[in-house]
């Protein structure tokens, strides 16, 4: 039994593709600038975190993953898990767990 | 609800023989969890890279523990898998590949690239 009946279906839909290529595009940058410069060294990585471009680039992409984590959590978690006490606090937990997640990477970023 | 009692259930997991497709998708279910549980690790790593000079040579050594690079493998494995699952959805979302010789292709595919592409980033780590 799905209780949250204000979830839409076609929103989480688009969402998750969006996300999905924002994320897909962002690691597709890190990857091929850690396979391009190896050995990796302190003051080239920070100066690649120092740009203003790359800190928007990583904040978005963040919430891009915390946003899709959630809707494919949410997902899952509705699947699997019949017992909606359970479920509930599973969910809670996921978000709380997302928050902090975001709230980390703004630490980290300034 | 009583006639759904009575049906025949049959959930021996070894005899049940699950498709390719259903494969790659709880593969999709279970990568995507992993990466979520991973991400308080991969946040630590972003930020002992960037705190300073100190904090980057010390995070350098302990990337070079085997123990610790099997869980980065983990994580890169589940990554790399999650987004070819990921890329193959998209596909079918715009109409390619929907008919069930072609997702059964493609879901093969999925497999063959991402091990390879998962063996790569093994080697990739270790030499």
């Amino acid at each position: 039994m799905v209780l949250k009946t204000s979830h839409s279906g076609f929103r989480d839909w688009l969402v998750q593709r969006f996300s999905a290529l924002v994320i897909g595009a962002y690691f597709i940058f890190i990857a091929a600038y850690l396979i391009t410069n190896q050995p990796l060294y302190f003051a080239q990585w920070h100066n690649l975190f120092g740009h203003l471009w790359v800190k928007i680039a990583t904040l978005v992409t963040l919430i891009a993953i915390i946003w899709h984590a959630w809707i494919g959590l949410w997902t899952v978690m509705t699947d699997y898990i019949k017992m909606t006490g359970l479920r509930l606090v599973l969910q809670s937990l996921v978000i709380i767990l997302l928050i902090g997640y975001v709230l980390l990477g703004i630490e980290i970023l300034v | 609800m009583k006639a759904k009692a009575t049906r025949p259930v049959f959930i021996n997991l070894w005899r049940i023989k699950f498709p390719i497709p259903a494969i790659i998708s709880i593969l999709h279910r279970v990568s995507g969890v992993i990466i979520f549980l991973a991400m308080p690790i991969l946040l630590y790593f972003l930020s002992q890279s960037l705190i300073s000079q100190e904090s980057f040579d010390h995070l350098a050594s302990i990337l070079i523990h085997p123990a610790v690079k099997i869980i980065c493998w983990l994580i890169v494995a589940a990554v790399i898998y999650h987004t070819l699952a990921g890329i193959r959805h998209l596909f079918m979302d715009a109409g390619i590949g929907e008919s069930l010789e072609a997702a059964r292709t493609s879901a093969y595919l999925v497999i063959i690239i991402s091990a390879v592409l998962i063996l790569l980033a093994g080697v990739w780590l270790w030499y």
